[in-house]
């Protein structure tokens, strides 16, 4: 089957527009990558609400924290590196702390960033956001998913960290595909195994339950958007009906969306567990497609894991 | 709005005494906290809140407040004190400080005491919000003034010269910041620590009116913020020249005080000093 490709950005990029549009309170902040991050596109169309602080991250949250304290609703954005590593006192300590309501879109998340090398590739925002609390994370699985999440973080009161990627990715929704922040979205159930994916991860995910359904292996597929808040029903719920999970992230597996899901599982219904995610170690140059391969990201690797868990269950 | 008149220079260097002594008071109860910057910024404190700022502590949430930013949150001692004794709520309160289930935390915490305008406690943080709310009264087109006091150790981290030039970029003249220029820092000499002067040219570098006072001459702070007031175009930066541990003669200068709370006989000692400040001073009155 063949997919419009789009890159998640892009649908960030977007919501913005239509926020800017739409919503008053909405006011954009850059660090110099107005371009790669999509903002541009807000601060062509609404000069006024557009804030250029330069290649100064930790400024950058801090001005956004102070926006948001004369009741605007500030979007910041950068690569996902800078912005969670080189500010991240800043959003533990004058954001989440007080609660401030600060979004945060962390551009070029994963490996898929390609040739820019590890400097560029986002695989730990995951696990240094979701450890703050008031904090939300949400990690979308395609453009028009990054659109509505975008969309939703501002109505919602506090802090929110969605990431994105920077490549074109398939569009797995559609536009009207609900999206409900802090709900796990099932794309097709099985009763062998539970994929549970976030970000590009999720058509893997499902390309590899398309390949397990003809080894007569059927395979249920979650997108977990949502990180934090963590919808503990669905995965308990997944683990009681497969007795086996797969968890998929273009991410450190290290504190990450893996080991999200795990501690639901283990605490409630423990069941054989396997993570597809960065073994510890840094990205690499490379094609996007490369580097998936590379790092054993690809339905195939999934596919294994798979293989490998069921004979645990 | 209506600015207030000046008050009797007199009776607020009286009530720097009285906020001395609160403050002396609560570290000893609390038995850990920061003296030496509480007392070293006492009179910018005052400055603002009982003369300079507009603000209501009947109605903290006030939309045309002025907002006051403090950027090393360590000294919140004094700035519970003014907070206090201007009547933001109880005085009794003080002495909880530090203590669990109290809403005056170690270091201030927005979301537990109404008047606060942020949580603070990691440095180099504030001028940068400072910025962002006065970017916000522009856009809302509102005429309320924001204040951020740093201290001179602070502007060691290097985000506090992004924030400066953010400030001047966007000729922020509705903000002025203070630095509490009281040459110590935890280890010592800030300039043993970390090289700071020239700060005036520093400032005025990243283009900032520039304003030096005797941080502890209340006529000249209130002057400062005065004249900040009135400079257009750009963002003023008043430097207080202070003495860290102000007013307790074993505390001053002593970077050994900066973090270290008073305790029995040294709190006795302290306040004994406090007390005689105010007779001191009228008995030179009469000599002079």
């Amino acid at each position: 089957m063949r997919f419009e490709m789009k890159a998640t950005r892009d649908g960030y990029g977007e919501a913005l527009v239509e926020l800017g549009k739409t919503n008053p309170k909405v006011v954009v902040l850059g660090a110099d990558l107005t371009d790669s991050t999509r903002t541009g596109w807000f601060a062509k169309e609404f000069p006024d609400r557009f804030f250029e602080i330069g290649i100064a991250e930790q400024d950058m949250l801090n001005t956004a924290a102070g926006l948001s304290l004369t009741g605007k609703i500030p979007f910041v954005s950068t690569y996902g590196v800078f912005v969670s590593g080189r500010a991240w006192d800043q959003i533990r300590t004058t954001i989440c702390y007080a609660n401030l309501n600060v979004k945060i879109g962390g551009a070029h998340g994963g490996v898929s960033v390609g040739p820019d090398g590890a400097t560029h590739q986002a695989l730990e925002e995951i696990a240094l956001m979701r450890v703050l609390p008031n904090m939300k994370v949400i990690v979308p699985c395609d453009a028009p998913e990054t659109y509505k999440a975008t969309m939703k973080a501002a109505e919602l009161k506090g802090p929110v960290y969605i990431r994105f990627g920077r490549e074109k990715i398939a569009v797995i929704t559609k536009k009207d595909t609900p999206f409900n922040l802090g709900k796990a979205a099932t794309f097709r159930e099985g009763k062998d195994v539970s994929l549970i994916a976030c970000g590009y991860m999720v058509y893997e995910a499902l390309k590899a339950a398309d390949e397990l359904e003809k080894k007569k292996i059927s395979a249920k597929v979650i997108n977990l958007h949502t990180i934090k808040p963590i919808d503990k029903e669905a995965i308990i719920k997944a683990a009681k009906e497969t007795g086996a999970i797969v968890t998929c992230e273009e991410h450190q597996i290290m504190g990450g969306f893996g080991s999200a899901v795990a501690e639901v599982v283990v605490e409630n219904c423990a069941v054989p567990m396997r993570f597809i995610g960065i073994q510890d170690r840094f990205g690499e140059s490379g094609t996007p497609e490369e580097l998936i391969k590379e790092f054993n990201l690809d339905s195939s690797d999934i596919i294994k894991a798979v293989e490998e868990i069921l004979k645990r269950k | 709005m209506e600015r207030k008149k000046r008050p009797d220079i007199k009776g607020l260097e009286k009530e720097a005494t009285e906020i001395r002594k609160d403050i002396i008071k609560m570290l000893g109860e609390a038995g850990t906290g920061h003296p030496g910057g509480s007392l070293s910024s006492v009179e910018i404190l005052t400055g603002l809140y009982y003369y300079k700022m507009r603000h209501d502590p009947k109605k903290p949430d006030w939309p045309d407040r002025d907002r006051f930013i403090l950027s090393k949150g360590h000294i919140c001692p004094a700035l519970y004190t003014v907070m206090a004794r201007c009547g933001y709520f109880p005085k009794e309160e003080l002495m909880t400080l530090r203590k669990l289930g109290s809403r005056l935390q170690g270091h201030p915490h927005m979301l537990y005491l109404p008047g606060l305008e942020t949580s603070c406690g990691s440095l180099g943080q504030g001028l940068s919000i400072a910025n962002g709310i006065a970017l916000g009264a522009r856009m809302d087109k509102k005429d309320y003034r924001v204040y951020c006091l740093l201290g001179d150790g602070e502007t060691d981290e290097g985000q506090v010269w992004e924030a400066a030039m953010t400030t001047s970029h966007y000729k922020l003249d509705n903000l002025c910041a203070v630095i509490d220029r009281n040459r110590l820092q935890i280890d010592g000499f800030t300039e043993d620590v970390m090289k700071l002067e020239s700060v005036r040219e520093r400032w005025v570098s990243f283009g900032w009116h520039v304003i030096e006072v005797d941080g502890h001459n209340i006529k000249e702070v209130m002057d400062a913020y005065d004249e900040a007031e009135k400079i257009k175009g750009k963002p003023t930066m008043i430097i207080a020249h202070t003495i860290k541990g102000k007013g307790v003669s074993f505390m001053e200068d002593k970077a050994e005080w900066h973090g270290v709370a008073p305790k029995g006989e040294q709190i006795e000692l302290a306040l004994k000093e406090l007390n005689m400040k105010p007779s001191k001073e009228q008995l030179e009155e009469a000599e002079g």
